[in-house]
């Protein structure tokens, strides 16, 4: 069994949620991005998603495309991306990794190429924003032949129609972006989104991960209760940007703030609260 | 040759184009499109859009014989089409007033727009103010500075101009804020992109809109010269005025056409902004096109005097084109822009703008190596009253 599949077949087994979050590599420097992807781990990480930084992240909003910038500065390329999740995988076999950007930066280096090299540092999966499900079918099934699951987004816009057609690209699980916009943005309806993961749910068994709009512990606890995992990213990001020119505090910040992520998810979803 | 009718059902020129975005924006895209295939073939659609182009941009644009730049340059007759005679001095009128005719029909209120120069943004401010839509133009940051008068334009017009600070803050990073604001705001607001760039439909149908500029060619060409052009000259940024000249003209084989790209500083100095002369291709903007990339697949800085031309990338269906050999794409430099720019206003009176004068350079090299009874056009895309700052700036004279 493949690692993401893994990480969501045992939460499901022990009834929890995945906590998903996101940092830009090479943000502040690609020297400490390793050792943040550690201390994820340390404060309740199920999988982590690893943005490549890109010149134009037109999805992202502000807090994100400054940690491009930043990383970008450094020069932080795809390949150096890659080899940070090798250094990663020599003291962390378990925790799956997913590389989160735009294809321009693959397509650069060659699709055949990256995916090999990134199946090789043992890279899990690959969420390219800008590959729509109409553009997938040159690109998902050479990703897949090196093993790499293919997250796609959803959006409360996605019809019935694209949901079918977008579970059927992709594997390891689904990314519901859960309002419209870009990453970072304010608010987070709850209601609405339960709504949009039932009809997803009829449609495909894959997990699905909810994203965009889920800033601390009370949302993500929220977001719990009705999805198989929440991802975290600006507010993480938010929270280098703060502290960038002393990033020795980094790892414990990230740590302490995920853990306390992880333990509203837990109590939300706990047998007892879920009764 | 029998030439397909692009783009096709996924919005593919050949290998290029296509549909490179979020998900978040596919539900818009695709409304625009069944709207815009819905609207296109109306015949008080069509009405209302002619009425517009004639009574309120001013078209026909006349096709002026440059009889005296003619004598000068031997060779080859040289006709200008005179965009720049439009209302608001560019032939990017023609793209906004069709857009924002489309706004209208699906009731949007709001339009937002992304600009380099200032003229889309002009043209984009000046549409919304006719059809009282609020309206919100992208800028980079560094182009709200070089690009003062056509800032204050717009203001004056009520838009609302946004300096966007991220990236490179040119053309492409106000591109990249302005999909932002649409994405978040979608429910009201229409993208109104100025190029033919961006995922589709946009290359299509902003493409559709500038054509009226090749089609008048063709009639006009007819009725003075009982013949069709034997060359078409025309700029390319993102390309909008060039395929609007090219378009009508792609079956007809007889007709040779020449995009000319910003060479800048000179393509050997990567100083420049001429991804299909010297780029390669790739994926910006929800399209796959032509770029300027660096090794690890990161946007380049471009260059070029001409703040319209400046941008990285260039419309899809200019990639198919030169791919397919029936288009030649060449660049010409600042320095030589520059002297077409002097040229022209001393030996026609015309006042070109910077990026045309990219176009008009080449037509002089071009036209010398073509018979005297050969027809040449040039597309003069739009007037030089905004670049009268940066030209007195970089030849050192002080203005007021």
């Amino acid at each position: 069994m493949k690692r993401i599949e893994t990480v969501f077949a045992a939460l499901k087994a022990r009834g929890r949620k995945a906590l998903i979050p996101y940092i830009t590599a090479g943000d502040p420097h690609p020297d400490h991005t390793v050792g943040l992807m550690h201390a994820l781990v340390a404060g309740g990480a199920d999988i982590i998603e690893l943005g490549v930084p890109f010149s134009d992240p037109m999805a992202d909003g502000p807090t994100i495309q400054l940690a491009c910038e930043r990383a970008l500065v450094h020069g932080t390329s795809l390949w150096q991306v890659v080899d940070m999740v090798a250094e990663f995988r020599r003291s962390d076999a378990r925790t799956p990794v997913v590389l989160m950007g735009y294809l321009n930066p693959i397509e650069a280096r060659g699709l055949e190429a990256f995916a090999a090299y990134a199946q090789k540092a043992g890279v899990d999966g690959v969420l390219i924003v800008d590959v729509s499900v109409e553009e997938a079918p040159e690109i998902a099934p050479r990703l897949r032949a090196h093993g790499l699951d293919c997250i796609f987004l959803l959006a409360p816009t996605s019809s019935a129609a694209r949901i079918g057609a977008i579970a059927h690209e992709a594997s390891g699980y689904l990314y519901y972006v859960s309002l419209k916009g870009v990453t970072g943005a304010a608010t987070l309806d709850v209601a609405s989104v339960a709504a949009k993961l039932d009809q997803i749910r009829a449609q495909t068994a894959l997990p699905v991960a909810v994203g965009f709009g889920i800033r601390d512990a009370a949302s993500a606890a929220q977001v719990a209760r009705i999805a198989d995992g929440v991802v975290v990213g600006s507010a993480l990001v938010a929270q280098i940007q703060k502290h960038q020119n002393e990033p020795q505090k980094l790892p414990d910040l990230l740590t302490r703030q995920l853990g306390e992520m992880r333990a509203a998810i837990d109590f939300a979803t706990s047998p007892v609260m879920t009764r | 040759m029998i030439y397909e009718n692009l783009p096709d059902a996924r919005g593919h020129f050949g290998l290029y184009g296509g549909r490179f975005v979020a998900e978040t924006l596919m539900l818009p895209l695709q409304q625009l499109e069944q709207a815009y295939n819905a609207l296109k073939n109306d015949a008080a659609f069509r009405a209302e859009l002619d009425r517009d182009l004639a009574l309120y941009v001013g078209r026909p644009s006349p096709l002026y014989p440059a009889e005296r730049l003619t004598r000068k340059w031997g060779g080859a007759q040289v006709f200008l089409k005179r965009e720049d005679l439009n209302h608001t001095g560019a032939h990017k009128i023609n793209n906004t007033v069709g857009q924002a005719l489309l706004a209208k029909h699906l009731g949007k209120t709001r339009i937002i727009a992304e600009t380099g120069a200032g003229q889309h943004g002009v043209a984009s401010a000046t549409i919304a103010a006719r059809l009282g839509l609020k309206c919100v133009v992208y800028m980079g940051a560094e182009d709200v500075q070089r690009q003062s008068p056509n800032v204050y334009r717009m203001k004056l017009l009520g838009a609302e101009v946004v300096p966007v600070h991220s990236g490179t803050k040119t053309l492409k990073d106000a591109m990249n804020e302005a999909l932002r604001d649409w994405v978040t705001n979608v429910d009201d607001t229409f993208y109104v992109i100025g190029t033919v760039a961006g995922p589709h439909p946009y290359p299509m149908l902003v493409r559709d809109f500038n054509s009226v500029v090749g089609r008048e060619v063709v009639t006009q060409s007819q009725e003075m010269l009982g013949c069709q052009p034997d060359a078409l000259v025309a700029c390319v940024g993102g390309g909008s005025n060039a395929i609007g000249l090219f378009y009508p003209f792609i079956g007809n084989d007889a007709v040779k056409m020449y995009g000319v790209e910003a060479g800048g500083d000179g393509i050997e100095t990567g100083r420049h902004a001429a991804p299909l002369s010297a780029g390669h291709p790739g994926v910006l903007h929800g399209n796959r096109t032509y770029i300027m990339a660096d090794a690890n697949g990161q946007i380049s800085a471009t260059h070029s005097i001409s703040a319209g031309l400046d941008y990285p990338g260039v419309g899809p269906e200019h990639a198919w084109l030169k791919d397919i050999g029936r288009v030649t794409y060449v660049s010409v430099t600042d320095d030589e822009a520059l002297a077409a720019f002097h040229e022209l206003t001393r030996v026609e009176g015309i006042i070109p703008a910077l990026e045309p004068a990219h176009a008009l350079a080449y037509a002089k090299k071009l036209a010398p190596q073509m018979q005297r009874e050969q027809i040449l056009v040039v597309n003069l895309s739009g007037r030089g009253d905004k670049d009268i700052f940066t030209i007195a700036k970089r030849e050192g004279t002080e203005l007021m």
